[in-house]
């Protein structure tokens, strides 16, 4: 067990940007046993994609490898020739990536490029390594193992693919296999099939893996030991146990203890109060495909309600019906108690005003062409009608208010801030039109958590002082524990339940919540064994199939 | 398939929608021609009694909302009417005019062969700009990738006679390796029809190699970021394989839009190679028949000419539509 497989000294990676190479990496080093599971672990940015990469010997275009040694089963993988690099990648080092939707090619189909590995490195003939392939498949319980390989990309749902990438990976039984962020993308349901088929066959062909994640609760069920890195430097490294019951560093205990933020409970609602956006037996379909049955759900003033979910479950579109962006098909959408038009285009100024979105990608949602200040500028001038100085005024406001300094940020573009900072400047432009209601459409999905920890303390503190009621779609039930009021649970198009949160995180809950909360990650290594126990394995397998 | 064909049906009913639309604007364009064709036979002494029973023998006196139906009404049933030049002479020689020479028949030899050259020209720098595209790519910035383009590029910007002189004075007078005479008849077989032909196909090549091996480069190296070209590379797949395999089959169809206008080129704009090499193609007859105001033939190449536009975009489109798994095998 304990034969030394990769070895990791000293590693330092540069970036290049603007003609000088800055460095990603200050020297990182580990140690990688024969089937043994290292955790890496830090924020986007913090390098560990980078690291991951280069314990392939492998660098994207523009960063280089400055300094170091990466020396795998005795080969010296940084002076290695491409060729060399190029018999061992895919045969004996192999790579699971974050999104397999996109890193699966889509003009062929998926046992074509399963088999494409063995066949270009001569392990095996096509004909075996297909048969090897339905093997994989059937062993990571995909539905249908003789089937699903004859489908294209866009054929197979997301945690399929990510299974089909985790055989792909394992078709020519790899040493090591480097799994970067494999599960991020997926929904809480699905990502304990993905995980517990993952961590199954490891174990089975005792390979070697490095498991690349932001989510601690994740690395915990996985890793035999975790390293936790930050900004290119290395923090600490200890065996999975004692790093979460005994962590050294302040930066790790912030990471531990991110979730911890909460809201007070509000008092209820009183039984007389008008709500703020009433959706009333809404139905709605894209094109002749319904996709919302009878969804009824209320928002009062200065409230938080959690629309929660897996992806498909009408979240969104319930959000579109609000907007008017997709007018419902039968049902009522009602502001302060009256109704109003179901598109947008029939909507007064005043009642658009209203309600505001804030995106899931703040990246897409905001004109990388403009500044900041354009973008802010543009809702000031076209709801409030101020201009010139007055607007620039406001503008200032709005950027103090999302603790951004205006003069440091009016000129910038989207693309001269982070990620956190890109969604201050969504959540100022939502505020601009200074609605009563806003739509929070996943905002802190594709952010780490401590600056996910920033935003949703900063919309309470918004609300606190503006009295905004928010509609939070989320798949996140750790976001829903900290800021909900109220949760809305939806399945295939449908409530299934809905009440204050309270209610919704105490017993007895309707099934499917039950199997959603049960599903959130624990800090706790043996969570994962535990709940596969509970279940059984043919829970899973009807969840595979639930999937669909 | 459903949907495909719903596409492709579609698209037909556009094209013929559009046909039917640069039909009207020939029949206009054609029709503000200065001068017409009975003025222009009869020259400077023509008497206006004389070009009146010209124009009235050809019909030039009607409306000319009847004359464009009439000529519609035809072209639609394949009849494209009668060249007023063969007419003419026939009126000269006694017999009756409608008996003369139709536009089709006058047309058909020389279309056919103007599509043989096209077609001899896109066998030629089809493959050779794909493959010249996908080296380039492979070795984007090398002195070969500067080199393809500084190349093409310059043969692109260069007229089209200037590059048929060049390849006459190279490749027929310092060295006879080809004829620089292009005169094809009927009757002539395949391989000598061939190498006749080689001269024009090669300057025409030269002409739209550029374009199709730029956009071939391009469309392949724009693809070489994305998620599963990087995972292909970290399956140890060769920097070839991963280009042909994996980036290729995705680039294709800003690909086929490219090599579809450049062949449409080869139908429709060739008149100076033509002439340079007394190629007998269509593009000659055209301007023949623009200087006489033989306004059947014009009208009819014009036509013709749209109808390739046209067909060879919509053929784009649709192999565009087919080269995407996505529409190919529905959920």
């Amino acid at each position: 067990m304990s034969e030394l497989l990769l070895k990791v000294r000293d590693l330092m990676i540069e970036g290049r940007s603007d003609e000088t190479w800055n460095p990603i990496i200050n020297g990182c080093s580990f140690d990688l046993n024969k089937g043994e599971v290292l955790g890496m672990i830090g924020e986007s940015g913090a390098g560990k994609s980078t690291v991951g990469l280069a314990a392939m010997g492998f660098t994207r275009d523009g960063c280089r490898i400055s300094g170091g040694t990466v020396e795998f089963d005795g080969i010296d993988l940084v002076n290695a020739s491409a060729a060399v690099k190029r018999g061992l990648l895919g045969k004996r080092i192999a790579y699971v990536a974050q999104s397999a939707a996109a890193s699966f090619n889509p003009a062929h189909r998926l046992i074509d490029q399963h088999t494409e590995g063995p066949v270009q490195h001569g392990v095996m003939p096509r004909e075996e390594s297909q048969e090897d392939a339905m093997e994989l498949y059937r062993r990571l319980r995909l539905p249908n193992p003789e089937e699903i390989g004859f489908r294209y990309p866009h054929q197979v749902s997301g945690g399929q693919l990510q299974r089909a990438m985790t055989a792909m990976a394992m078709a020519c039984r790899p040493d090591l296999i480097i799994f970067d962020e494999p599960t991020t993308a997926l929904d809480v349901t699905t990502q304990i099939e993905v995980l517990a088929s993952i961590r199954d066959i490891v174990e089975q062909f005792n390979t070697a893996a490095i498991y690349i994640t932001h989510d601690l609760a994740v690395v915990a069920q996985m890793a035999d030991k975790i390293k936790v890195l930050l900004k290119g430097d290395e923090v600490e490294e200890a065996d999975t146990r004692t790093m979460l019951s005994d962590p050294q560093e302040e930066y790790t205990k912030s990471l531990w203890a991110v979730r911890s933020f909460q809201r007070p409970t509000k008092p209820a609602v009183p039984a007389d109060a008008v709500p703020v956006v009433s959706v009333k037996n809404v139905s709605a379909a894209y094109g002749k495909v319904p996709v919302l049955f009878d969804v009824s759900f209320d928002i009062h003033a200065g409230r938080t309600v959690a629309v929660v979910g897996e992806s498909g479950s009408g979240k969104s579109t319930a959000a579109r019906c609000i907007t008017g962006l997709l007018p419902p098909t039968s049902g009522v959408i009602e502001f302060d108690g009256e109704p109003i038009p179901a598109d947008y285009r029939s909507r007064t100024k005043m009642q658009l005003r209203q309600a505001q979105m804030i995106y899931q990608m703040a990246d897409t949602a905001l004109n990388p062409r403009k500044t900041i200040g354009e973008i802010i500028g543009r809702p000031v001038q076209f709801y409030m009608g101020l201009t010139g100085s007055a607007k620039r005024k406001r503008v200032d406001e709005l950027l103090n208010e999302i603790e951004l300094e205006p003069s440091q940020y009016f000129h910038r573009l989207p693309s001269e801030l982070s990620g956190g900072q890109k969604q201050r400047v969504g959540i100022a432009r939502a505020l601009a039109a200074e609605p009563k209601f806003i739509i929070c459409d996943e905002v802190t999905s594709a952010l780490d958590q401590l600056v996910a920890e920033g935003i949703l303390k900063l919309l309470a503190k918004l609300q606190d002082e503006l009295g905004l009621s928010y509609m939070f779609i989320t798949h996140d039930l750790a976001t829903v524990r900290s800021i909900a009021d109220e949760v809305v649970v939806m399945k295939d198009g449908r409530v299934v339940e809905a009440g204050p949160k309270k209610e919704m995180f105490t017993p007895p809950h309707h099934a499917y919540t039950d199997l959603l909360l049960s599903s959130v990650p624990e800090m706790d290594p043996d969570w994962l064994t535990n709940l596969l126990d509970a279940r059984g394995v043919d829970n899973i397998g009807d969840a595979a199939v639930g999937k669909m | 398939m459903g949907s495909v064909t719903r596409i492709i049906l579609q698209r037909l009913a556009l094209g013929l929608l559009t046909l039917f639309i640069v039909s009207i604007v020939i029949f206009i364009a054609v029709n503000l021609l200065p001068g017409d064709f009975a003025e222009a036979i009869l020259g400077q002494g023509a008497t206006p009694e004389a070009v009146a029973s010209i124009r009235e023998g050809l019909g030039l006196d009607k409306p000319p909302i009847t004359r464009y139906f009439d000529w519609l009404g035809g072209a639609i049933q394949g009849d494209l009417g009668s060249s007023f030049a063969q007419a003419n002479f026939a009126s000269f020689t006694g017999s009756d005019a409608a008996s003369g020479t139709t536009v089709a028949e006058q047309i058909a030899p020389r279309f056919k062969n103007t599509l043989f050259l096209a077609g001899v020209t896109a066998a030629i720098a089809v493959p050779v700009s794909i493959f010249l595209g996908v080296l380039a790519a492979l070795y984007r910035n090398s002195i070969f990738d500067r080199a393809t383009n500084i190349l093409t590029l310059s043969s692109i910007s260069s007229p089209d006679f200037f590059l048929a002189y060049v390849l006459i004075l190279f490749l027929s007078v310092l060295n006879p390796l080809l004829p620089s005479l292009s005169n094809i008849y009927d009757g002539m077989d395949f391989s000598e029809r061939l190498v006749k032909s080689l001269l024009p196909a090669l300057t025409l090549t030269l002409a739209v190699t550029a374009q199709m091996m730029r956009m071939t480069r391009a469309a392949i190296i724009n693809l070489l970021a994305s998620p599963y070209i990087e995972m292909a590379r970290l399956k140890g797949i060769s920097p070839m394989r991963v280009i042909v395999t994996h980036a290729l089959p995705n680039a294709l169809a800003p690909i086929i839009t490219v090599i579809a206008l450049n062949l449409a080129y080869l139908i429709t704009g060739v008149v100076v190679v033509e002439v340079v090499f007394v190629y007998p193609g269509i593009g000659q007859l055209f301007v023949d028949s623009v200087k006489i105001r033989d306004i059947p033939v014009v009208q009819a190449c014009c036509l013709i000419f749209a109808a390739a536009y046209i067909l060879l975009n919509l053929s784009a489109d649709v192999l565009s539509i087919l080269s995407n798994p996505r529409l190919r095998h529905p959920k």
